[in-house]
């Protein structure tokens, strides 16, 4: 399959800050990929880049293989979803979704035909001669979205667009965004900051920080093979602790409290240089029934943190003021353990990655 | 009925000025308007003012001329002042920004007539512009750029910005700059999104500014009478010759209320024309 989308050593200055380092990616056409990163990261810049807004300093970007380098936006074959969507209010739905078509000199005929089919595939069949301000956040998402698919553009670009929605509908415009990308098959490029978005809707993440890409990767990869520390730390949960590389075969590592790990190494760590440690909370098992490649330690329960099924376990490693958090299932066995309890707990030794 | 008592202090000011001012002093000038002196020189009931409107055409030409030129020097209000409260509010920064305003401000703090003397320094025959273009070689002898309606009309203008720009600076202060931006992506060319986008949304502070602008140069008495000089008659100046010239107060009050009538009814049928709601515009 080729790619929709090929990103070449961009580089985007501002005056003395580079906000955008020497980037390369490629998208595959009908993919779903995120760009995820904390704010600051310079997402937005490399967005608006793609979308035309901007010029990169150096560096290419070719769409469907041609470079669209001082091509503006109007003239480019990709559409951006904007963060606050950008709906004009002036106009009512069909008017918004109609007016890249407008400047197309699509006959009126063809506009009304095109019109009512991407208002039935976004679910929104009769609302076209509705205001803006008459709808709900989540209709002027998908007319947001409608406006840009209308287009057929080569790549649609979405800048958050789900930051400004409640929780609730959040969670059900995630997956209604990716069955909707699968339908229609158009490439996305998503930017969020919001981890959850990327792993759920993304066939790849690239993961960004201070202006580079950490990462590119799917999301499962990133969850369970991070690259680098900062993933490890950005996606999901992680304790993480300082440590020291006291054997290289097998692996092992020092805490500063005197607990000695067996680890995995993801980088080339020599003996005696400093390191982190990081375990994920779901990977402590509480109450070990065997000890097989697995680190064992002590540990006092601090406090019971329910979230439902995210219940979490905040505890302090025995004898010392390190504190840990460890998923807590659900499933009645732990339900006995109250602060103050002394546990034994225990890490695979994969689990444990070090950096 | 303490809150009652309350509000009715509080409304009595107001009140008193619209009744004192305003509303009495229209009523005398109503009831004034449809009298005459008949042949015995006793005052009478009679539409005698209003027929000398329509009859002597130099009365109803001044009218319709004064009419026109408002409502060119509102456009050109408009289409002068438009790019600066764009360039201001979109282009500048955040910083320059007020320090432009400002100095837009700046001339609006010397009185009107100070502004048109300062004009006809520039203008006039013996004036800087003349002089200069003498120095340069460019003309032989002075030409006089004032007393036409064209320096006229600049006049009109150049005293109306201020009205035009302050509205047009604050309804394209709250346009959103990604609605343009998402014009622009969605394959608008700038004047589309001008036309499209930009204009529409403003539309209740052109309209304002429209109609501010329109009302204070209908009834602009000072620059026609400067600039415009002996050749370019202005409505008001008919009235003041009445009133003072001729001592005709009857003729002149009855050509004040057509002033009126003609102000509400161009901004009447102006609102009409563009769809605009006035309570909208002015809020």
């Amino acid at each position: 399959m080729s790619n929709d989308l090929e990103v070449e050593n961009l580089v985007r200055d501002f005056a003395a800050f580079r906000a955008v380092d020497n980037v390369n990616f490629e998208v595959k056409q009908g993919s779903f990929f995120s760009i995820l990163g904390p704010s600051g990261c310079g997402k937005t810049t490399l967005l608006r880049m793609i979308a035309g807004f901007l010029e990169p300093s150096s560096g290419d970007i070719r769409i469907r293989e041609k470079s669209v380098l001082g091509v503006p936006p109007n003239l480019r074959p990709v559409n951006l979803i904007f963060q606050h969507l950008s709906l004009f209010p002036m106009m009512d739905v069909k008017e918004n979704i109609s007016f890249g078509l407008k400047r197309r000199k699509v006959s009126q005929a063809e506009i009304n035909k095109q019109v009512s089919t991407i208002l039935e595939r976004v679910g929104l069949p009769d609302y076209a001669s509705k205001q803006i301000n008459q709808l709900s956040g989540g209709q002027k998402q998908r007319v947001a979205i409608a406006r840009a698919l209308i287009l057929e553009p080569s790549i649609l670009l979405l800048d958050e667009p789900l930051g400004a929605l409640d929780l609730k509908l959040r969670e059900q415009m995630k997956i209604e965004l990716k069955k909707l990308q699968q339908e229609v098959g158009t490439t996305f490029v998503y930017i969020t900051h919001d981890q959850s978005e990327a792993l759920v809707m993304s066939d790849h993440v690239a993961v960004m920080n201070n202006g580079e890409f950490e990462q590119i990767d799917t999301p499962k990869n990133l969850y369970t093979h991070p690259g680098t520390g900062f993933v490890a730390d950005f996606i999901g949960e992680n304790n993480s602790f300082d440590a020291t590389v006291s054997s290289t075969d097998p692996f092992k590592v020092k805490l500063d409290m005197g607990h000695e790990f067996f680890a995995r190494a993801m980088t080339s760590l020599a003996k005696g240089t400093n390191c982190k440690l990081y375990i994920r909370p779901e990977s402590i098992v509480i109450n070990p029934q065997h000890t097989e490649n697995l680190n064992k330690f002590g540990v006092v329960v601090k406090n019971v943190l329910f979230d439902g099924a995210n219940t979490k376990l905040l505890a302090v490693i025995e004898n010392t003021s390190r504190e840990i958090m460890a998923a807590l299932p659900q499933d009645k066995r732990f339900d006995h353990i109250k602060p103050g309890d002394k546990l034994d707990v225990g890490v695979y030794n994969d689990s444990c990655t070090c950096f | 009925m303490a809150g009652r008592l309350t509000l009715y202090i509080f409304l009595a000011p107001v009140l008193l000025w619209l009744f004192l001012l305003i509303v009495l002093p229209h009523l005398d000038l109503f009831f004034i308007s449809f009298q005459a002196e008949n042949d015995m020189g006793d005052m009478v009931w009679s539409l005698s003012n209003y027929q000398a409107f329509f009859t002597e055409k130099i009365y109803w030409l001044t009218f319709l001329r004064t009419a026109m030129y408002a409502i060119l020097t509102t456009i050109l209000t408009f289409i002068i002042t438009f790019p600066i409260a764009f360039y201001i509010t979109k282009v500048l920064s955040l910083k320059v920004s007020g320090f432009f305003t400002i100095l837009l401000l700046v001339p609006f703090w010397v009185s009107e007539l100070v502004r048109i003397y300062g004009w006809m320094i520039l203008l006039r025959e013996s004036g800087v512009f003349n002089h200069y273009l003498m120095e340069l070689g460019l003309i032989d002898k002075p030409i006089e750029m004032l007393y036409n309606d064209i320096s006229m009309i600049m006049g009109l203008v150049y005293t109306s910005m201020l009205f035009m720009v302050v509205p047009l600076i604050s309804s394209l202060e709250g346009l959103d700059d990604s609605l343009i931006e998402a014009a622009y992506d969605l394959g608008a060319s700038k004047l589309v999104i001008i036309r499209d986008i930009v204009i529409p949304y403003i539309m209740p502070g052109i309209t304002s500014g429209s109609i501010v602008v329109f009302m204070l140069t209908l009834g602009n008495y000072l620059t026609p009478n400067l600039m415009g000089g002996k050749n370019s008659l202005w409505f008001t100046e008919q009235i003041y010759n009445q009133f003072i010239a001729s001592f005709n107060w009857n003729q002149g009050a009855a050509f004040g209320f057509l002033l009126l009538v003609l102000s509400t009814l161009i901004i009447w049928i102006g609102l009409r024309v563009t769809r605009q709601n006035l309570s909208r515009a002015l809020s």
